[in-house]
């Protein structure tokens, strides 16, 4: 079975740096890649999101050519790259364990892929000393890997990759073995490095934070199979199932009866009422069996107020206090409600016991399939 | 495994031959044949001046059962059961004396670790013979340690205290020591000792503690290290050769013995067949068991 | 852990003293005056120079390393490719050959000394080049040490993290030039750690060089044995002390050098 083709029209005339073809990769009995197909344009920064075992990094090595897909079309650049083995792709790989080799400086590191290609010395010396530069790490050169600290060992790893100039830069989990802080500094760098060199980079992350800070379009992965692929607004905004829904983000969900109305519009029934759903996107889904809407979406009105549209009626269980944020936990019959609110008070707003009305803006709910 | 790139049934078959086939060619004609010609051997006749006859028998097997010519002869069981219980004997007591070594090195601070365990490696490397009749010196009539035994009544007064069975001990647990004591000490090395206390904290005696929380934890090292040194202890030779004598014979004395003196290949094979048998069995069960373990590299 | 108490510390030491005690009596009488044996006579270094003098001894030696030598370097090879072979490539009946590798290495060595000789006296009533003598000593030896060579390179190609060789691939490094820049330079500590090995396993051989020795191919270990036997030539105990000696600075350096190299790479 072919898997969907996530074409959107002006994907046509933009350059693309890799094409797959409904690849299938099999590891015994366990399907890794099912069908799996996407293009990634030239330039952008691009995620494999998902979590373990979703297939990412089985994607990412078929890539790179560390892996031969069972069936299936790759393509890089344009041109065929199913009969290419690794070394000969104009791809190169930044590994989840950065892969140093620890026998060779850092300088020797980075020059390991130019020295391979048999280009010139003083040409090598040159590409080397200009990415030391480029990656701040000059003073690094003559030290041996096993010196190194975690983030430093990072910065030789892209180093060492970004020198030979490849059409395409993989990045597998990059920045999974750093602390928060250096994680945080290092997710803005790589993006304004992408940026600035202009190469398309494509990584595989299961930090869906890191994924939507740092990438133009993002393939959220379950089970060998993509389930979404979009912006990270897209993806956030207008998630298409319910794994999607719920692996990026929070998301209260609602079992519901849809049905659309003559006007146009789609009329969700629920336990806690008939909600209007609006803006649902071009792309029509079939008319599925759940409602859902993300909690910094819902509006909290205080004291329960009949005949407001779209709207439900529930008790305050309690609340989280996060700083910038009041994470409240409600109760609407049997069904648990998160609702987040921005704290533009110092002091709380809602107190556990209160009863309010919830509020579900139309153009704010979002139908999911079973 | 790591296989690198992808490859064809041929491309396989070409990189195993390369780099497997000439160390399998040689393991084959040097190691396979002449084992597989003792078994052959070990079914023909004996020759009239030495050598062999082209005649299938079983006769050396029923020798070594003890059926000779002339009637039940319990030489060739006994020196079966000997090696056997000597190799026992030596593993056990290099247990016993492994034990306490293992601890105590694994208490030791990090700085004497290291000392200490390469000390206990030393005399590993030193050559077997030059130590073995060292203990023949060690042993000898005015030698301090024959006077103090004499002393403690152990042996006659004015006689060395070899050839016999304590000496052959004594040189067989001095030289199995080192190979008991690493794989233990590997094992007593990652023991979690919270587990000793935990039990200790729930009223447990000290034997008690050793047997339930401490035991388990080295039972892989224990196993490594007791195969280790009773299989290859069974088939020792230079040691009995030269701390024992006729009345503390062993496998390896035996089939020496015929190769050299009695020139009885066939009997000699047979002998020799035997205790590849047994090796091969304890070794069998030994990676069988120990596969789950992986003491060994 | 707390630290030894002074029971497990005075046991440990008695045990110290029984390893160490057959080495310490070889060094002591090889300064004992007396001509026979076992009575303490007086010091003296003259046994010393009487080695020079031996010629036994002397060929003894030139023999003993030339053996170990060449059959070093012949397993090394063989033993190092053998180890790669095995790691890294999956043929049909590899777990077999993984088993019988290990053979060697458990089996008493005079089984496998007995079975050489049976073999070469059958074979080498037709092939001359068999008859024993240093070739028969040198191919005895190889076929052990083989086994010893391959596990302790299997160990280390083990460990090595296989990120490493795909780094090399995604770099542009063919499976040779991966080999050659990669794996190799890697996998020499584990090469050289298995060549030392194999030299002091050759070093100290007795049985296997007994039974395939042949007249003017007779090594130190074969010599001290039939000087022990025949309880003459009063030189031995300072001959044993030198080897005694060799092989302790030896393990010494060896330990001291592996200690000093770090081992770089992260297991998964």
């Amino acid at each position: 079975m072919q898997g969907e083709r996530h074409l959107e029209p002006q994907e046509c005339s933009v350059p693309l740096a890799v094409e797959v073809v409904s690849l299938l990769r099999q590891f015994g009995s366990v399907v890794a890649l099912s069908g799996v197909s996407l293009e990634i344009r030239k330039g952008e920064f691009f995620s494999l999101l998902g979590p373990s075992g979703c297939g990412k990094t089985t994607l990412l090595r078929v890539i790179a050519g560390l892996d031969l897909p069972d069936g299936g079309l790759i393509k890089i650049s344009g041109r065929d790259a199913s009969e290419i083995p690794a070394h000969r792709r104009p791809v190169n790989t930044v590994f989840q364990s950065y892969a140093l080799f620890p026998h060779l400086t850092v300088s020797d590191n980075i020059a390991f892929g130019l020295r391979m290609k048999k280009i010139a010395a003083a040409e090598i010396a040159d590409r080397v000393q200009r990415v030391l530069a480029l990656m701040q790490i000059t003073e690094l050169a003559t030290r041996k890997p096993a010196q190194l600290s975690g983030g430093q060992k990072q910065r030789v790893a892209l180093a060492r990759a970004l020198v030979n100039e490849p059409e395409v830069l993989l990045l597998d989990e990059p920045l999974g073995a750093l602390d928060l802080q250096l994680r945080r500094q290092l997710q803005v760098e790589l993006h304004q490095l992408q940026r600035k060199l202009g190469i398309t980079f494509i990584m595989v992350t299961h930090d869906q934070e890191e994924a939507l800070v740092m990438s133009d379009r993002i393939a959220v992965m379950n089970a060998g199979k993509i389930e979404q692929l979009g912006s990270a607004r897209e993806i956030y905004e207008r998630p298409r199932t319910r794994f999607v829904a719920q692996f990026i983000g929070q998301c209260n969900l609602f079992k519901a009866d849809v049905r659309p109305t003559n006007n146009g519009d789609i009329l969700a029934r629920t336990e806690l009422g008939e909600f209007s759903v609006s803006n649902v996107s071009k792309d029509p889904t079939r008319p599925g069996s759940f409602v859902a809407i993300r909690p910094e979406k819902i509006q909290l009105l205080g004291g329960a107020t009949c005949g407001v549209k779209n709207s439900f009626t529930a008790h305050i269980e309690g609340f989280t206090y996060c700083g910038a944020e009041t994470r409240y936990r409600l109760l609407a019959g049997q069904q648990t409600v998160n609702v987040v609110v921005m704290n533009r008070e110092a002091s709380a707003v809602f107190q556990p016991g209160e009863t309010v009305q919830c509020l579900l803006p139309a153009e704010h709910l979002i139908l999911l399939d079973a | 495994m790591y296989l690198g790139q992808p490859l064809t049934r041929a491309g396989r078959w070409t990189r195993a031959g390369i780099t497997s086939g000439p160390a399998a060619l040689w393991l084959g004609i040097f190691l396979v044949l002449p084992l597989a010609a003792i078994l052959a051997i070990s079914f023909l006749t004996r020759g009239e001046y030495g050598g062999v006859e082209l005649r299938f028998t079983f006769d050396s097997y029923k020798r070594l059962a003890g059926f000779g010519e002339l009637g039940f002869d319990s030489l060739y069981p006994v020196v079966l059961g000997r090696s056997l219980a000597l190799g026992m004997a030596t593993a056990v007591l290099c247990l016993a004396a492994a034990l306490p070594l293992a601890f105590f090195i694994a208490r030791l601070s990090e700085r004497y670790k290291g000392a200490a365990l390469t000390l206990v490696v030393i005399p590993f490397w030193t050559n077997l013979l030059i130590r073995t009749y060292a203990w023949q010196i060690l042993f000898s009539p005015n030698s301090w340690l024959t006077i103090a035994a004499h002393s403690l009544g152990i042996g006659t007064a004015g006689e060395a205290l070899y050839p016999g069975m304590l000496a052959v001990l004594t040189g067989m647990v001095c030289d199995f020591l080192p190979f008991m004591v690493l794989p233990l000490y590997a094992s007593v090395e990652k023991m979690d000792w919270t587990l000793a206390e935990a039990a200790a904290d729930l009223g447990a005696d000290r034997w008690r503690v050793f047997r339930h929380a401490l035991l388990p934890q080295i039972w892989p090292g224990l196993g490594a290290g007791f195969i280790l040194v009773f299989l290859p202890a069974t088939g020792q030779f230079v040691i009995p050769d030269l701390l024992g004598g006729a009345k503390t014979a062993m496998l390896g004395n035996v089939i020496q013995q015929q190769f050299a003196s009695s020139r009885d290949w066939p009997f000699g094979s047979a002998i020799a067949a035997v205790a590849l048998l047994l090796v091969l069995v304890g070794l069998a069960i030994f990676q069988r068991k120990g596969s789950k373990h992986e003491v060994l590299p | 852990m707390r630290r030894p108490g002074w029971f497990l510390s005075a046991i440990a030491a008695g045990f110290y003293i029984f390893l160490y005690a057959p080495i310490v009596v070889i060094i002591v009488f090889s300064f004992n005056a007396a001509r026979f044996g076992t009575v303490w006579e007086g010091f003296t270094t003259k046994w010393y120079g009487a080695l020079l003098h031996d010629s036994a001894a002397l060929s003894a030696t030139k023999n003993t390393l030339q053996l170990a030598l060449v059959s070093t370097g012949i397993a090394t090879l063989l033993g190092s490719l053998l180890a790669f072979g095995l790691t890294r490539i999956d043929f049909p009946g590899r777990k077999i050959f993984d088993r019988v590798l290990y053979v060697p290495v458990f089996v008493p060595d005079i089984i496998l000394a007995t079975s050489l000789l049976l073999f070469y006296s059958l074979v080498g009533s037709f092939i001359p080049a068999l008859e024993l003598g240093m070739t028969t000593m040198i191919l005895g030896h190889v076929t052990f040490q083989i086994s010893f060579v391959a596990i302790v390179v299997r160990a280390r190609l083990a460990g090595l993290d296989p990120a490493l060789e795909e780094a090399a691939r995604d770099l542009g490094a063919g499976e040779w030039k991966t080999f050659l820049h990669v794996t190799l330079p890697l996998m020499l500590p584990g090469v050289l750690a298995g060549a030392m090995l194999a030299f002091t396993l050759s070093l100290d051989d007795f049985i296997v060089s007994f039974f395939t020795s042949g007249p003017g191919s007779t090594t130190l270990p074969i010599l001290i044995y039939s000087s022990v036997k025949r309880g003459l030539t009063p030189d031995i105990n300072a001959l044993a002390t030198l080897i005694i000696l060799i092989s302790v600075l030896a393990t010494i350096s060896l330990t001291w050098l592996q200690k000093n190299k770090q081992d770089p790479h992260p297991k998964k």
